[in-house]
């Protein structure tokens, strides 16, 4: 795999892709928290 | 906003019953069983599309291993559109309805949208480099990005408007009914525009792709697709709560004005006149 | 509706008329950005004539952006929303009075700025009817949109700057469409360029249908 063309772009586009979902995901996840601790539960539809 | 930060603890993090919420077992977060099974599925396609995307199919004939960022910039494209295509709806359900989930869901799709424009750019302009020998050519496709990119930020710009919660969700609404017609207009006259220079536009994929890369491809869609969805679940319930948090901060305000107007009248009572 | 259409552009031009800030500020900050662009290009007289068109389109959509945003300013006084809600005009006539008013100051504008690249660009003038029609639908397309997009960020603290960023994307068909219609024109094939004058008429239309309908929605709801 480290045979790879071009792996440094390949390696930017799919780390940089993971990078960002994941930051991302991290956010909401603890907003999520956070939010929830305020908000009773009769409030929510889930779970 | 919050004049009284409500600290009651509605859930733990271990989703324990408490007091506080009668006894019944109450998620501290936005999980909820069928998102975790999401969240499963959508990591084991990714894992997938990992294995197939940069190790089991082969590079390409022209592009070499290039074609590698296709598998993630083709499928995040197309979901970026699906996204504005869902704001776009849920705006008109929200003008139609009135109901707090559309605008919810609105905001949320876009956000992520946004997310996933950035994503379709990067790819493509890492792909650019290799094959084109530059990071950015003013094609249809990259260009009509840009603008949908440009588009979604103002529009994520006027939800975050500090003004009364009712009219702010209904500029925001007509705001994300045009969305959709406003990206195919660029779309169509960017295409249009680009064409007359007879350029060759960003190559889609050939069609007579196969074997192992259309397998890519296809995992692709499945990850990309499954991650949009379980993101979406996750932001419209953060986007609620944020809603639910809102109006149960304006209801503290009230009851406590109301308290207060109660207070002075016991007040002025009880002053001889 | 057209008669209340024709009190609010009225209305409007008369407002225009009175402050004179179109004349003594708007026209020359646009005469002002076509200087800038000979600045920043070197002006190279072939090169400026070459984008003319380009350079030309830009410089109107600055200055509608600050046509529109006055246009917007005028209903943000206290109360004048209110009356306009409650006094029964049709919305639908607000939004057509607004954008023939401001796309009246757009055209002043365009013949200012007309004068204005034929003299510093040196450019000659020809195709004089794609010319007129194609700036009478960009004109028109650009005011409706404009409007609509102006009710959009109405009495915001930041209307300023988030005007532009929510018009000059959803514009962006209009100046390719425009800039390819003058350039035919003027590069003496017009017939390449009658496509994309339709394709203004096209945009031009829809964003009138569009700010009719959206109109009413955005009075009541802000």
């Amino acid at each position: 795999m480290m045979a790879m063309t071009h792996a440094g772009y390949i390696a930017a586009g799919w780390g940089g892709a993971a990078a960002l979902v994941g930051a991302y995901a991290a956010w909401v996840l603890r907003r999520g928290r956070t939010l929830s601790r305020q908000v009773p539960p009769e409030e929510r539809r889930w779970s | 906003m919050t004049l009284h930060p409500r600290t009651t603890p509605y859930g733990d993090a271990d989703g324990g019953a408490s007091a506080a919420t009668g006894g019944r077992a109450a998620p501290g977060n936005t999980g909820s069983p069928a998102s975790r099974v999401l969240g499963v599925l959508a990591l084991a396609s990714v894992a997938l599309l990992v294995l197939y995307g940069l190790v089991w199919s082969p590079p390409d004939a022209e592009m070499a291993d290039s074609v590698r960022l296709m598998y993630i910039h083709v499928p995040a494209a197309s979901f970026l559109y699906a996204g504005c295509f869902i704001t776009t709806v849920a705006s008109a359900m929200w003008l139609r309805r009135r109901t707090p989930g559309w605008d919810a869901l609105a905001g949320a799709s876009a956000e992520i949208s946004l997310l996933f424009a950035a994503i379709t750019l990067g790819t493509g302009s890492l792909w650019g480099r290799p094959t084109w020998g530059t990071y950015w050519t003013w094609d249809a496709r990259l260009t009509s990005t840009a603008l949908l990119t440009a588009l979604l930020v103002g529009y994520l710009a006027l939800r975050r408007l500090d003004v009364d919660p009712t009219a702010r969700s209904t500029r925001a609404a007509v705001l994300g009914l045009l969305l959709v017609p406003n990206v195919i207009i660029v779309n169509r006259s960017v295409e249009w525009w680009r064409s007359l220079h007879q350029r060759s536009t960003l190559v889609k994929l050939d069609p007579t792709i196969e074997g192992q890369m259309l397998v890519a491809l296809m995992v692709g869609f499945l990850a990309v697709g499954l991650v949009f969805t379980w993101l979406l679940v996750h932001r419209f319930r953060v986007a609620w709560l944020e809603y639910q948090s809102e109006r149960l901060d304006l209801d503290l305000a009230l009851a406590e004005r109301r308290a207060e107007a109660g207070h002075a009248g016991e007040a002025r009572e009880s002053t001889p006149a | 509706m057209w008669r209340d259409a024709a009190l609010v552009a009225g209305r409007d031009l008369r407002v225009e008329l009175r402050s004179r800030v179109t004349t003594n500020q708007v026209a020359p900050f646009s005469v002002l950005v076509l200087i800038l662009f000979a600045f920043a290009l070197d002006p190279d007289r072939q090169l400026l004539e070459r984008l003319a068109s380009g350079l030309y389109w830009t410089a109107v959509l600055f200055a509608a952006l600050l046509a529109i945003s006055r246009s917007a300013a005028i209903d943000e006084t206290d109360g004048v929303r209110d009356a306009l809600r409650l006094s029964g005009i049709d919305p639908a006539g607000v939004f057509v009075g607004k954008a023939a008013a401001v796309a009246v100051v757009l055209l002043g504008l365009e013949v200012l700025l007309g004068v204005g690249v034929v003299v510093l660009y040196g450019v000659d003038l020809a195709g004089a009817g794609l010319v007129v029609l194609a700036a009478l639908a960009a004109t028109v397309a650009v005011a409706a949109t404009g409007t609509l997009y102006g009710a959009l960020v109405s009495g915001l603290r930041v209307r300023e700057t988030l005007l532009p960023l929510l018009l000059l994307p959803v514009l962006a068909p209009v100046l390719i469409g425009a800039t390819r219609a003058f350039e035919a024109a003027l590069a003496g094939v017009p017939a390449d360029g009658w496509p994309w004058c339709g394709l203004l008429a096209g945009l031009a239309v829809l964003y009138t249908v569009a700010g009719a309908l959206a109109y009413g929605t955005l009075l009541e709801g802000s």
